[in-house]
């Protein structure tokens, strides 16, 4: 099934969740994903690819406790069901099979401290 | 201290951001996706500032808005729609249980509704027709008739006739103001033969381009066909009364007997809402002048004709009409009467119906009064059964107050309870009206009768149905518009508990609602006894003379002006009849009036001006008058075809001390006077009477034969005896007569029919007022029902309760007549200032009024409140 296809922001939303569970919801992947990235992550895209997500059964949800940083409103809390662990665990296969079949001089050399 | 406690809240981001989001997003997202965003806000104030958050905040808002959060899923709770088709269905079955449960209060508030909306359809048909008259003249907005104002000893008077010579003038020297001027005679009864068949028709002599004016749709032949010399256009009615189907164009006929004529069109009949809705055919205006001989005879000084135009198509009618202001005081002579400086100006069709009175030269309005009383009453009564259904539904509010605190507990907003008050108030207006609809149906054809009018319900008209169901919604919307917000406003928790009480400032907006059905209900009552007085005044008026048994024949032919010797003293032999003579005009209705009379001592500025009446010998026989001095015209002097009788006002107006003898310089000649009669009510029975001189006609200008019945015989056997003797000398012309008693009555016609109309609606404003104050007592004496019991076990007799129940309602009711008493003085003193003879207004009619109207408020409240007190008090009091 094409919806069960894994784009490739989801796939690092998805990576995220699974990092921060039991913490995991839009606005600490957001700033998480922000800080790894460099871009601004807006926490609409991240909320849009969670819903995806939760549409193709990779996450759960649940709604978690009121702070005061939202005015008193709960947070939806997400983490990795067993569907998605598994597309997780395929991609990674897949990747690290493509990894290691790569030959010492294939990539060129680049500077990764940039 | 203020910025210390602002630095323990955590910073909040913008509000619009919040309203935005509650606007479009999914309400199940709404808290995540607020709290989201508040917090995003709070790391960023911390990490990045305040300005860099505030930034970014509006990106983050506007990330939000996709299909994913703006689409409504079903999740926890769901949110209908407003008007939701399920709601709507539990609305309507509500409302039909409701109704049926309360059989009573639906019959009358249903009712009453019904009647109250007929009412209001029938007056909106009737002004709708009033204001649509003319309109079907297409150029309606450029058409107007020229009228002039003259000044006759200081008194300006508005004349609606011309002389004919006046529309060439105009044509030549103001042509650029005009795309028609036209000259016409007036629409009159005249005899149309074909062969042997003669039929009595109204038609008019008017220019040849009338018909491009009025926009005739000719149904045969063109528009030019009045151009022939002697033609005639024809309605289609007339055309079928005279040639059946067959096609009329090219016949032969004649007008009167004596112009013959060529059937040249045939027009669609004009509308009852046309002024000119019974010309039954049309001739050329030069016919009536060749075969009158017009040409010789009237000069500028004969205003007998009407001057119709239509104005240039970029011409401005106030414009024309300052224009043509000198136009006939430059051409006429003194003698022609320039010395009464007419000026003329342009009264517009648009303007001719409903505007037609003119005092001291300008306009005074007419009918449009009647326009606006009619529309207002219909209003009234509107007003009253929309009053009826609002204090209906507020007194059964108690009732519904716990469907309401239901309602709201279980989640109802306040908008889905007013749209169920306002669906239940539309069914029962969508029922009323349709009852409305049926009553309108069935009421027409006696409406018509009583309005004298062709009003037809526009059955396939779109319109109409828009109109009424547009109507009838705004109707159900202002009647349920009370209740619907009262109702729900009350408060649940209250309404449950049982604590809701409606306090006294509750029942405040529904007395005074009661209050404002009975002023208008008393100020209608009043209203309709005065206009019945006021008519019964001035019939009941000393005449002067005797209408009884006497009738008139309009003379048409000159064959019964020759003969009319022999005719007289044949139908005398009969002995059915007493006397008979010729008049200039009927008797009841003299319009000839006159001036440049000399007699001594007359003031030599008086520009006098007094009613004529050219009569034959035994006038005075036919109608009975009375003389005050000197004698009645005689056969046996023949000095007497140059005497003058006068009136009483005649000779005031004259100041003649001693008036027999003296010598009055009249028509180029001198007459004597000879005799005074006392005032007859030969004009408006409103007006007092004109000063009028008889005189023994010598120009040849008789039009009417009057005759008088024989007391002891039968008006059926003299009329046959007529008739026959009539059809015996002549025989071209048909035997049409007219009873004098008929014709007077015609005078108050008019008011008669606003007294009926006026009655009408009393009694049903005072019918639904009834209704309503049916309602609401029983609905107080079901509500008492307990304090009722328990007052009659206490020992309180059943005078005790009906007293109890009526005296709220009686005081409102004099409320009401201390409020309508001085409106309708106010209105009915000024309606009455319209005629000079007229009733004043005394005191007891508004006591009766009043006096009535109470005691149709005891009858009404009294069948309750007496049943309420004969109830069994254990029955009342047995269950809690």
């Amino acid at each position: 099934m094409r919806r069960s296809d894994l784009g490739e922001f989801e796939e690092v939303v998805l990576l995220a969740v699974a990092a921060l569970t039991p913490k995991a919801y839009s606005v600490a992947i957001a700033e998480d994903l922000e800080k790894a990235t460099g871009n601004t992550i807006t926490t609409g895209a991240v909320h849009a690819a969670l819903q995806r997500l939760e549409d193709k059964g990779l996450v759960n949800s649940y709604m978690g406790e009121a702070t005061a940083e939202r005015g008193g409103r709960r947070k939806r809390l997400f983490s990795v069901t067993p569907a998605g662990s598994r597309v997780l665990h395929q991609v990674r296969t897949i990747r690290e099979n493509l990894w290691s079949r790569i030959l010492p001089h294939a990539l060129p050399k680049v500077d990764l401290a940039r | 201290m203020k910025k210390a406690s602002n630095l323990d809240q955590p910073p909040t981001p913008p509000k619009w951001g919040d309203k935005l989001i509650e606007w479009f997003c999914d309400p199940h997202l709404q808290e995540e996706v607020i709290g989201d965003l508040h917090e995003r806000f709070h790391l960023r104030t911390k990490n990045r500032g305040i300005d860099k958050a505030k930034n970014l905040y509006i990106r983050e808002v506007i990330s939000y808005i996709r299909l994913s959060t703006i689409t409504q899923k079903a999740a926890g709770y769901s949110s209908p729609l407003f008007l939701h088709p399920d709601m709507i269905r539990n609305y309507l079955t509500i409302a039909y249980r409701n109704l049926i449960r309360n059989k009573g209060y639906s019959l009358i508030n249903i009712g009453g509704f019904a009647v109250g909306m007929a009412v209001a359809m029938l007056i909106g048909l009737w002004v709708w027709d009033e204001t649509s008259y003319n309109k079907y003249h297409r150029n309606y907005h450029r058409i107007a008739q020229v009228l002039q104002n003259q000044t006759f000893d200081g008194e300006v008077r508005t004349w609606w006739s011309q002389a004919m010579q006046l529309a060439p003038e105009l044509r030549s020297n103001y042509g650029d103001n005009f795309t028609y001027v036209i000259t016409a005679s007036w629409t009159n009864d005249r005899l149309l033969s074909v062969g042997d068949k003669v039929l009595t028709k109204s038609g008019n002599f008017m220019e040849p381009q009338i018909s491009h004016m009025l926009t005739l749709h000719m149904l045969e032949g063109t528009r030019e066909g009045l151009k022939e010399p002697n033609s005639i256009l024809l309605s289609e009615s007339v055309a079928k009364a005279f040639f059946g189907d067959a096609s009329p164009l090219g016949q032969l006929m004649k007008i009167d007997h004596r112009m013959d004529v060529k059937v040249t069109g045939v027009y669609e009949d004009l509308p009852a809402n046309s002024d000119f809705a019974n010309l039954g055919f049309i001739a050329p205006f030069d016919l009536l002048v060749r075969s009158d001989d017009l040409e010789q005879k009237v000069g500028w000084g004969n205003s007998w004709f009407q001057t119709l135009v239509q104005i240039a198509d970029n011409a401005d009618m106030d414009k024309v009409s300052a224009i043509i202001k000198n136009a006939k005081k430059k051409k006429v002579t003194a003698e022609e009467g320039a010395r009464f400086k007419p000026e003329l100006f342009l009264h517009p069709m648009s303007r001719w119906h409903l505007y037609s009175d003119f005092e001291n030269g300008k306009n005074a309005g007419g009918r449009i009064e009647y326009v606006w009383l009619f529309g207002i009453v219909g209003m009234f009564v509107l007003l009253l059964a929309c009053i009826n259904f609002m204090n209906l539904s507020t007194a059964r509010s108690e009732k519904r107050a716990k469907e309401v605190g239901i309602r709201k507990t279980i989640g109802s907003l306040r908008s889905q309870l007013i749209s169920q008050f306002m669906s239940e108030s539309l069914l029962v207006a969508l029922v009323a009206f349709t009852l409305a609809v049926v009553l309108v149906w069935l009421l027409l054809p006696a409406f018509n009768e009583v309005a004298d009018k062709k009003i037809a319900i526009a059955w396939t008209a779109p319109s109409f149905w828009m109109a009424g169901i547009g109507f009838t919604c705004f109707t159900g919307f202002l009647a349920g518009s009370y209740p619907a917000l009262y109702l729900s406003a009350f408060n649940p928790v209250k309404v449950l508990k049982g604590t809701f009480q409606m306090g006294r400032l509750a029942t405040l907006p529904r007395k005074v609602l009661v209050v404002v059905q009975f002023t208008v209900s008393v100020t209608l009552i009043v209203g309709t006894v005065v206009v019945y007085k006021q008519i019964e005044f001035a019939k009941n008026r000393p005449v002067g003379y005797s209408r009884d048994g006497v009738f008139s024949i309009s003379i048409k032919t000159d064959e019964v002006r020759k003969n009319f010797t022999a005719f007289r003293n044949n139908l005398l032999q009969t002995g059915t009849i007493v006397a008979i003579s010729q008049s200039e005009s009927p008797v009841t209705n003299t319009w000839i009036t006159n001036s440049g009379f000399v007699w001594k001592g007359k003031d030599p500025n008086m520009q006098d001006e007094v009613v004529t009446m050219g009569i034959t010998h035994d006038f005075g026989k036919t109608i009975s008058w009375k003389i005050r001095e000197g004698r009645d015209f005689s056969t046996a002097f023949a000095t007497d075809s140059s005497g003058f009788i006068l009136n009483e006002a005649a000779v005031k107006y004259m100041g003649l001390q001693q008036p027999i003898g003296e010598v009055v310089k009249a028509f180029g000649r001198e007459y004597t006077i000879i005799g005074v009669v006392n005032d007859m009510v030969m004009q408006s029975i409103y007006e007092p009477v004109r000063p009028t001189v008889f005189y023994i006609d010598s120009f040849n200008r008789v039009g009417f034969i009057n005759v008088k019945i024989h007391p002891q015989v039968s008006p059926k056997e003299a009329l046959e005896k007529s008739e026959a003797t009539f059809k015996k000398h002549f025989p071209a012309t048909p035997f049409e007569y007219k009873f004098a008693d008929e014709d007077f009555a015609a005078k108050y016609q008019a008011e008669e029919r606003i007294g009926k109309l006026a009655a009408v609606f009393a009694t049903l404003a005072i019918f639904i007022s009834c209704l309503g104050l049916f309602g609401l007592a029983s609905f107080t004496a079901e509500q008492r029902t307990k304090e009722i019991g328990i007052r009659k076990v206490l020992g309180a007799s059943v005078l005790n309760v009906w007293g109890l129940l009526s005296r709220e309602f009686v005081l409102l009711v004099c409320i009401a007549f201390l409020t309508a008493a001085p409106i309708a003085y106010y209105f009915l003193s000024g309606w009455l200032q319209n005629y000079t003879y007229r009733i004043s207004l005394s005191w007891w009619i508004f006591a009766l009024s009043g006096a009535g109207a109470l005691l149709v408020t005891l009858l009404t409240v009294s069948f309750q409140a007496i049943k309420a007190a004969l109830a069994n008090p254990v029955k009342s009091l047995r269950n809690e």
